[in-house]
């Protein structure tokens, strides 16, 4: 195994080769009673395949609980994964530790979900910008501010000498998430994972942040993984989505293709129970699927979205998991038999 | 007064003190309401929705000033009411409230189809197999299993929570149901299904509802009318479709503009700027300094404005007022 190199080298993986591939990838967490008896587990992430391109954008869809975060921090080394493998610019993370696993989280920005407790209240601006850049060993505190102040400026945190002296409590919502986001930025990481960036946010300053997001992408040629409940919120944003469902993806396409074509009966319910503003939307009563999301511990079998699909066939759905890659299109794929 | 509005707001107002001062949440808001229509109050965070709805309910908190202004039902004005006749009058019995976030706020231990049942122990002064009955039935119309009225808040899951404490709502048969941010914490599907449910009782009851969301398109999901309020002021009145298909505000049109949108190839446009705040606002317009179409006048504050049948901006473009448009 190869040790991966300082956190300035550009990306090596040769081109059209993805950044970062997660194969079988697996996350159970334990459920214990009484904090030590076993009695089952969570499989927040199961079975998950996926791949992130340098400077490509991706968003991964799906309710609460289905295992996003889960999928977030088993990709940033953060949870061990029960199995499988990730890929990052060609070293397997499952072997790293202590340094090399260092290296790689300066290499991955992260903006965890909560805004608001993402900041710690009782330190500056420029204390919490400093604090990665001497944990990641940037010397010299001349070219530790010449990094916070491209990066406040970078998103639009001006003038940078203001922002720096502030406490997170007197920066609105949206500022907030512009330090988190430059926090992301300093040590010019080759990809960002952003867990839910805009959730806590109102509708005008949620697309001021997306727009940020989708620019700094652009102009570093980053990657971004982009998670969301929201399918509404993924258009502009990013080149492709994926659909997660009860700790699998579900489906994956270009956006657009998504949306407009979608094959999946779960993002199809997603996108029905989803509307516009409308006037005429009082008027009429929405189609959704009954019941529940699925449980973690005891999934349903086959597809697990069977319990609640229109289209679920006896004796194939209920029985059978559906492989994740039927190909309605050359690259879009969906995890259910009506496309087998 | 056969057909006065089932509710009318005169100018509302309401204040907390702060450490910093004194903070204008709801500042001068004048509403009307039908029997059987849903009003959507609609705004982003901080600009008064909560307060507007613990207004109408008198359920503030220590460090509000009392409430200005005027709450009728039906004619009866109801906001100067003693605590004592309010509470056996008014406040469960005419209109119930769904508190933001309500559904973490169930008692752990008790089994919901107690809690359920509880308001109309309290205020029906129901019989104990009244009050369970009534509040199987209520089960039954949010769409809730009755073997569900056993168990404990842990076990339902957030959307059957949330069921639960709309049933409670519902089972005193209140003439108006508040709702404040009923959907939000949910994920898409769940919320589709509650506003299903919504939209079923107030067809099949004629309920009135008032429901507070920070979320256009959630908004467009069951109101007749819309109120959108900025920084405490409610600064356009409208039916919804007039709202939704032709806003006359300058913020209404913005807003509509930054809300993304499924299949629109135009991305969505951020307003610049942000809320001034409520400590302190501008003495004129509260939108002025971010407003594209500001002019010398707007230094004023203008009042609400006729433009239509039902129809009120606060905006001094328009013709009401003596605007150029
Ligand atoms: N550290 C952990 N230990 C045990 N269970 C966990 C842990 N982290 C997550 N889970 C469980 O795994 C499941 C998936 O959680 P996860 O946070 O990944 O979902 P999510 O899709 O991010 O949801 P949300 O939209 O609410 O953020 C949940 O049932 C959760 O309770
Ligand atoms: N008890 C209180 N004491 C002092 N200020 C308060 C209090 N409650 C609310 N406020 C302030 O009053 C203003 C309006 O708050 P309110 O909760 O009514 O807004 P909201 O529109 O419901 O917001 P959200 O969408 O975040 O729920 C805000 O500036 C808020 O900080
Ligand atoms: S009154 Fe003036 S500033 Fe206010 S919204 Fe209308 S045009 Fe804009
Ligand atoms: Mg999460
Ligand atoms: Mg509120």
């Amino acid at each position: 195994m190869t040790t991966p190199q300082p956190s300035t080298r550009p990306p090596q993986a040769a081109p059209g080769e993805p950044l970062l591939c997660a194969e079988g990838l697996h996350t159970h967490f334990e459920l214990r009673q009484w904090g030590f008896v076993r009695v089952g587990s969570v499989r927040a992430v199961e079975g998950v395949d996926l791949t992130l391109g340098a400077g490509e954008a991706v968003a991964v869809v799906g309710e609460s609980g289905c295992g996003k975060s889960s999928l977030a921090r088993t990709l940033l080394g953060l949870h061990r994964p029960t199995g499988g493998t990730v890929r990052f610019d060609g070293t397997p993370l499952n072997g790293l530790s202590g340094r090399a696993l260092k290296r790689y989280r300066a290499r991955v920005g992260y903006v965890q979900q909560d805004p608001y407790g993402a900041l710690p209240p009782f330190m500056d601006i420029q204390r919490i910008l400093a604090e990665p850049l001497i944990i990641h060993g940037v010397r010299g505190r001349a070219e530790r501010e010449r990094r916070i102040d491209t990066a406040l400026a970078e998103v639009g945190l001006t003038p940078a000498a203001d922002t720096r002296r502030k406490f997170p409590h007197q920066l609105s919502g949206g500022q907030q998430q512009r330090v988190v986001i430059a926090r992301a930025l300093l040590l010019r990481p080759a990809m960002i994972i952003a867990d839910e960036p805009v959730s806590m946010l109102d509708a005008s300053v949620r697309v001021e942040i997306l727009e940020l997001l989708r620019r700094v992408q652009r102009e570093h040629r980053l990657a971004l993984l982009y998670i969301t409940h929201d399918l509404s919120t993924v258009r502009h944003y990013v080149d492709r989505a994926l659909v997660m469902y009860g700790g699998r993806i579900v489906e994956q396409a270009p956006v657009t293709d998504l949306l407009a074509r979608s094959g999946h009966p779960y993002t199809e319910a997603l996108l029905s129970a989803l509307g516009d503003p409308d006037a005429d939307n009082a008027r009429r009563q929405r189609e959704v699927p009954g019941g529940e999301p699925p449980s973690l511990v005891h999934p349903p079998s086959g597809c697990r979205f069977h319990p609640r699909c229109p289209h679920a066939m006896q004796g194939k759905c209920e029985v059978e998991p559906p492989p994740p890659d039927f190909r309605p299109r050359a690259d879009h794929r969906v995890a259910c038999w009506l496309h087998e | 007064m056969a057909d006065a509005p089932l509710m009318e707001i005169e100018d509302l107002g309401l204040s907390y003190a702060t450490e910093q001062g004194t903070l204008r949440a709801v500042d001068g808001v004048d509403l009307a309401l039908h029997r059987g229509e849903a009003l959507a109050v609609l705004g982003e965070s901080g600009c008064g929705k909560s307060s507007l709805a613990k207004t109408l309910l008198r359920t503030l908190p220590r460090n509000a000033y009392p409430p200005t202004g005027q709450l009728r039902l039906q004619g009866r004005e109801v906001l100067g009411l003693p605590e004592e006749r309010f509470r056996r009058e008014v406040r469960w019995v005419r209109i119930a409230l769904v508190m933001q976030a309500a559904m973490n706020a169930l008692n752990p231990v008790v089994r919901v189809g107690e809690q359920v049942a509880e308001p109309l122990r309290i205020h029906r002064r129901a019989s104990r197999r009244q009050a369970r009955q009534r509040a199987a039935e209520a089960f039954e119309e949010v769409g809730i299993p009755t073997d569900f009225l056993r168990r404990y808040p842990h076990e339902l899951s957030g959307g059957m929570r949330q069921r639960a404490v709309l049933a409670m709502a519902l089972v005193t048969e209140p003439d108006l149901v508040l709702l404040d941010e009923p959907t939000s914490a949910l994920d898409v599907l769940t919320q589709a299904s509650i506003m299903n449910v919504l939209k079923r009782i107030k067809h099949e009851r004629g309920v009135s509802f008032v429901f507070i969301t920070h979320d256009v398109a959630t908004a467009s999901e069951l109101a007749d009318r819309v109120a959108l309020m900025y920084a405490g002021q409610v600064v356009e009145a409208a039916s919804a479709r007039a709202f939704f298909d032709e806003p006359a505000h300058p913020y209404s049109r913005l807003l509509m503009a930054a809300v993304p949108r499924l299949h629109q190839e135009r991305p969505p446009s951020p307003i610049p700027g942000r809320p001034p705040s409520l400590l302190d606002p501008p003495a004129g317009c509260r939108f002025a300094e971010r407003c594209p179409w500001a002019f010398e006048r707007c230094g004023e504050p203008p009042p609400m404005a006729p433009c239509g049948e039902r129809h009120h901006a606060r905006c001094w473009l328009h013709p009401g007022l003596g605007g150029e448009r």
